[in-house]
């Protein structure tokens, strides 16, 4: 088991690597920054001059270097937009992000399980075969019509909510929240409605398949013979068995839920970290998009990590499987 | 006159097509001949959209700012004109920039999915057929790409080769980095099915039989493995072409795909976002409206063609 920590933990590191490597060539090859730094007016001086701040005029492998170095004490330069260095940026924006990811994270997770459930239980009735046909057209839905759709409706005929950015923040320790204030918290909802609705009949759709499986095992059947009402064999017995693929999905998509919140976050002039990405691709700001590659990475790459190691601890025929192989 | 039992008469390719199986079920399908006509109808109006649309609507000469903001099917105050899907802020008819939108969106939809999908077929069967450390580093590099969502790699490329091209050419060659940008976000589903039919097919007879008498690795991938592991690339292709079609709305709607100079579905959805609040909904409504019945009507055609190819579930 060990063995199998060190492999994947070892593999984890070479992916970043090659992302590393990714994301450094980015400021090798892609655009000049100087270009983009400066204006019309600029003098050879001036050129000279910010070269030399950002480290441009050293070698290819000095630059590399470097870019490790710094990238591992979490210092990914100055942004070519802002002028300002890229962790501060980022760190900034980060605290809407989360939030605004957390609640779509637990709405998707309730309301997904809930229905999930439901539309397993009463897998013949009209409201299932309903929500089961509403989830078929919410997939096919891109993210950004719906944020559309929700903002026509309850911003701009029903005036009840409001359709950008995140409202009245307050600081609590360095981190801005919204969930403090009636306005922070009414700009949340179409947001995270939106971001969390694709997850949501994901994990819905999930949740069912894997718990009409559980239903037909002959355990529920002996639960049943032994008399036992619906609500605990429904709940103690077959949902607890339909957890563990769904307790995977939902990690992977706990990073999915962050990536794209890129697209909620430009339908919502949401603050965050998805719209500086949008922002930096469109204004080709490479120290933003290696900085937001990097951490997105580490991002996607420990989750995926933590869900194979975690496998091991919640499923013991998979320990067998690996053990014996070796 | 004696009978003399004449052998049927050869049947045409097409004939063989109307009573084939796949046919048979697609008859008995209405959502699939549903979704078949409207794919086919915006298909021939996205190709014949210069001769179909009342303007050019890139045609500056063309163009009245009088027009502006005509709701559909009402007379302008200014000039009287009526238009059937109303007007932009420019005076340019909704319904010829639609047409011309889905060109552009099909187009880029289609070519990415060929993109993609020759790049996965080719990386699939060598990866398959040759094996060893080049089957390594090709399914090595598609786990990496796999753990992260398509839309994110495409974003990024497209930022890279964004920064890559001169400024000047950045609106020209938009459309194309679009292409490879979604093109690269999706090989990897074709290389992995392809690559999986080709280990199975591989040890088959005929493929020894191919190799014994001295055919070229080449020519047996192409033209003996190839044409065996086809049907679930068709498969994919279709369900990818909606995938695609959406990614493309979605990074123009993001403003980092069509530029507005020559503007897709996802860019007119952008463009009429902005007058959502002023009440010129036709300007949004319309272009959502058209991607929506693509999308759907391309996925729902892939699901059944994924249900009528597959006899396991029949």
């Amino acid at each position: 088991m060990l063995a199998f920590i060190i492999r994947r933990v070892g593999q984890s590191l070479l992916v970043l690597l090659i992302v590393g490597l990714v994301a450094f060539s980015m400021f090798n090859f892609v655009g000049d920054p100087i270009d983009n730094m400066l204006g019309q007016e600029r003098t050879a001086e001036d050129i000279a001059r910010l070269r030399e701040q950002l480290g441009l005029d050293r070698s290819f492998f000095v630059q590399y270097f470097r870019f490790l170095q710094e990238a591992l004490q979490g210092n990914f330069g100055v942004s070519y937009r802002q002028g300002r260095p890229v962790t501060d940026i980022l760190l900034e924006r980060a605290p809407a992000t989360l939030e605004l990811a957390a609640v779509s994270g637990v709405l998707a997770i309730l309301f997904g399980i809930a229905l999930g459930v439901f539309t397993a239980i009463r897998r013949d009735g009209i409201w299932a075969h309903a929500i089961m046909s509403a989830s078929l057209i919410g997939v096919s839905l891109p993210t950004f019509l719906i944020g559309i759709l929700l903002i026509y409706v309850f911003s701009v005929e029903l005036g009840w909510l409001p359709s950008f950015g995140r409202g009245d923040v307050v600081t609590v320790g360095g981190w801005k929240t919204g969930f403090l204030t009636e306005s922070g918290l009414k700009a949340l909802i179409l947001p995270s409605i939106t971001l969390g609705l694709y997850q949501m009949t994901l994990i819905m759709r999930l949740v069912r398949s894997e718990m009409l499986e559980v239903l037909r095992q002959d355990y529920i059947r002996f639960a049943r013979a032994r008399g036992l009402r619906d609500r605990a064999v429904n709940f103690r017995h077959a949902l607890k068995n339909t957890m563990v693929p769904v307790i995977t999905v939902i990690g992977l998509q706990l990073g999915a839920i962050i990536a794209f919140a890129i697209i909620t976050e430009t339908v919502f002039q949401w603050p965050g970290v998805g719209l500086l990405f949008i922002n930096a691709i469109q204004f080709v700001d490479i120290p933003v998009m290696a900085a937001y590659l990097m951490l997105i990475s580490v991002m996607f790459v420990g989750i995926n990590l933590a869900v194979d190691i975690l496998y091991f601890f919640i499923d013991p025929r998979l320990r067998a499987d690996r053990t014996g192989g070796h | 006159m004696t009978d003399i039992p004449v052998a049927p008469p050869p049947k045409s390719r097409l004939r063989l097509a109307l009573e084939s199986d796949v046919f048979y079920t697609f008859r008995r399908s209405p959502v699939a001949v549903i979704s078949a006509l409207v794919v086919l109808v915006l298909l021939v109006s996205a190709i014949f959209a210069p001769w179909i649309a009342s303007t050019n609507p890139f045609d500056p000469a063309s163009l009245n700012l009088m027009n502006g903001f005509t709701p559909p099917l009402e007379p302008n105050a200014f000039t009287g004109d009526s238009f059937l899907l109303g007007t932009d802020d420019q005076g340019r008819d909704v319904f010829s920039t639609i047409l011309y939108g889905m060109r552009i969106s099909l187009f880029v939809g289609v070519a990415a999915v060929a993109f993609a999908m020759v790049l996965g077929i080719t990386l699939g069967l060598i990866s398959g057929y040759v094996g060893g450390w080049v089957e390594t580093i090709i399914m090595r590099v598609a786990d990496v790409q796999l753990t992260f969502p398509s839309i994110l790699v495409a974003m990024l490329i497209f930022g890279i080769a964004k920064g890559i091209t001169p400024v000047e050419y950045r609106d020209q060659m938009a459309i194309w980095v679009l292409i490879l940008a979604i093109g690269l976000s999706d090989w990897v589903q074709f290389a992995r099915v392809v690559r999986g039919a080709t280990l199975v097919e591989k040890n088959k007879e005929y493929v020894q039989a191919a190799r014994l008498i001295g055919r070229k690795p080449g020519a047996i991938m192409l033209r003996h493995i190839l044409p065996n592991v086809l049907s679930p690339v068709l498969v994919i292709a279709t369900i990818s072409l909606a995938l695609a079609i959406i990614a493309e709305a979605t990074l123009s709607f993001l403003g980092v795909g069509a530029p507005p100079t020559q503007p897709s579905l996802g860019t007119l959805i952008r463009i009429g976002q902005g007058f959502l609040f002023s009440g010129e909904w036709w300007i949004l409504f319309f272009p959502a409206c058209t991607l929506l019945a693509l999308a759907l009507s391309v996925n729902l055609l892939g699901d059944w063609l994924r249900d009528a190819l597959n006899p396991r579930l029949r």
